[in-house]
């Protein structure tokens, strides 16, 4: 879909941005320095192709196959490697696994460093000052704002993604799941579960 | 810098707030800025890191008034403006009124796969790492002018190397223009009292990704 097909904006900041970053596109291919036609793939690529989906399909398997999450666990880019997603795993993708003693989050305080290839483009709420302010000062806080409340014993270990190095995080499997295909079992694992301010869907919370 | 991006510990943002149904996009224009910057690092002119850098030299309040993808629109302006490849009066103008300065590749519509596929940073090591896990660190209380990728709220305190995470490009020598630089980088970790007093939550550990310039023997 072309970015001159639709016009969702509303208000003047956004009518306002539309303008103008239309006229940095017009100015840029003009100069020949972009094809927006390649444009037109990169953004197609990450609303239809790439997303937590992908992620899901990972946490999945690792719950179902105790060698892959072995691997995972050990070298994520590797291990994923063999999915062939659209979007290829980049170097030092880590996995960090959730135990009954250890609840992990990821966050990037300084900018919104996220894990693209496996959970696509990050939340709003991801990117926001308030969970990049709280979540490595008041982690439970935050994971109130979201509903879930931990036992007050459990170790939260947040991970700031202050380089290149990305982080997934991999879930507990939900009691109540044995002998599920590992499709059954990516209906839950949401998106936010990876991000670790959720918990994957319960059996009776699945949607199929 | 010491800029409004480094947020970890700040009060007064409120609450977070999850948008259910949350579409890739909010507006058309958002994906076109995010292939834009995709299409224009591909030319080679910049790095990830001077992206950063470009949008955390924004003034403060416009840093923290915009939403995330004009921040992404107007640190890709400055970028471009920086490096010549366009014009203000271009920018004013709407269209190219100079002719383009060579750029060393241009991305085709038939290999979109590098936009795709997040940059090596990873690079051989020049010199033996010199912590390894377990080893006590403590961030240094430093407060370079530039970009830097070490949070202010760890600096000054002592943590445990967990990780070694190999070596990679330094991204406070890349965007002063002094080259790659590769650095080691360690996985440190914090303990929640340490950073945030000690009648803050005993649960919490928080860890960064430091690069060894940023630590010193504790």
């Amino acid at each position: 879909m072309s970015h001159d097909d639709h016009d969702h904006d509303h208000g003047s900041e956004l009518s306002e941005m539309q303008l103008r970053v239309r006229a940095l596109e017009t100015i840029l291919a003009e100069k020949g320095y972009l094809d927006p036609a390649a444009l037109d793939l990169i953004v197609e690529a990450y609303e239809t192709r790439i997303g937590p989906h992908n992620g899901a399909r990972v946490v999945a398997k690792a719950w179902a196959d105790p060698e892959f999450k072995r691997r995972l666990l050990e070298d994520a880019s590797k291990a994923i490697a063999e999915f062939g997603l659209v979007s290829r795993v980049g170097d030092h993708l880590i996995a960090v696994e959730n135990t009954p003693r250890r609840h992990n989050m990821i966050v990037c305080t300084l900018c919104s460093c996220y894990p693209w290839e496996v959970l696509g483009l990050p939340p709003v709420w991801y990117k926001s000052a308030p969970y990049r302010s709280r979540a490595v000062s008041d982690p439970r806080g935050v994971l109130t704002d979201f509903g879930v409340n931990l036992p007050a014993e459990t170790e939260i270990r947040v991970w700031d993604s202050t380089a290149e190095t990305r982080f997934i995080v991999l879930p507990m499997r939900p009691a109540g799941t044995e002998g599920w295909s590992e499709e059954r079992l990516a209906d839950l694992v949401t998106r936010d579960s990876m991000i670790g301010t959720a918990l994957p869907r319960r059996p009776e919370e699945a949607r199929s | 810098m010491n800029g409004v991006h480094d947020m970890g510990g700040m009060h007064g943002f409120g609450k977070v707030e999850p948008e259910s149904n949350e579409p890739v996009f909010h507006a058309a224009w958002e994906g076109r800025v995010l292939a834009m910057q995709r299409a224009m690092t591909y030319t080679g002119e910049w790095n990830i890191d001077m992206s950063r850098a470009a949008q955390e030299k924004l003034p403060p309040q416009v840093y923290l008034s915009v939403s995330y993808y004009k921040r992404w629109a107007l640190g890709l302006e400055q970028n471009l403006l920086g490096r010549g490849l366009v014009t203000p009066e271009e920018l004013e103008a709407g269209r190219a009124l100079a002719p383009p300065k060579p750029v060393k590749r241009t991305m085709a519509a038939s290999d979109i796969s590098a936009a795709l596929t997040r940059g090596k940073y990873g690079r051989p090591p020049t010199a033996a790492a010199r912590f390894a896990p377990g080893d006590r660190v403590r961030a240094r209380n430093i407060h370079p002018a530039t970009h830097t990728r070490l949070p202010r709220y760890v600096r000054g305190h002592v943590g445990v190397v967990e990780r070694i995470q190999g070596c990679h490009v330094f991204p406070d020598a890349v965007v002063t223009g002094a080259g790659e630089s590769p650095q080691w980088l360690y996985t440190v970790v914090f303990d929640g009292r340490d950073l945030w007093g000690e009648n803050s939550d005993p649960t919490v550990k928080v860890s960064v990704e430091a690069f060894e310039p940023y630590l010193e023997p504790a």
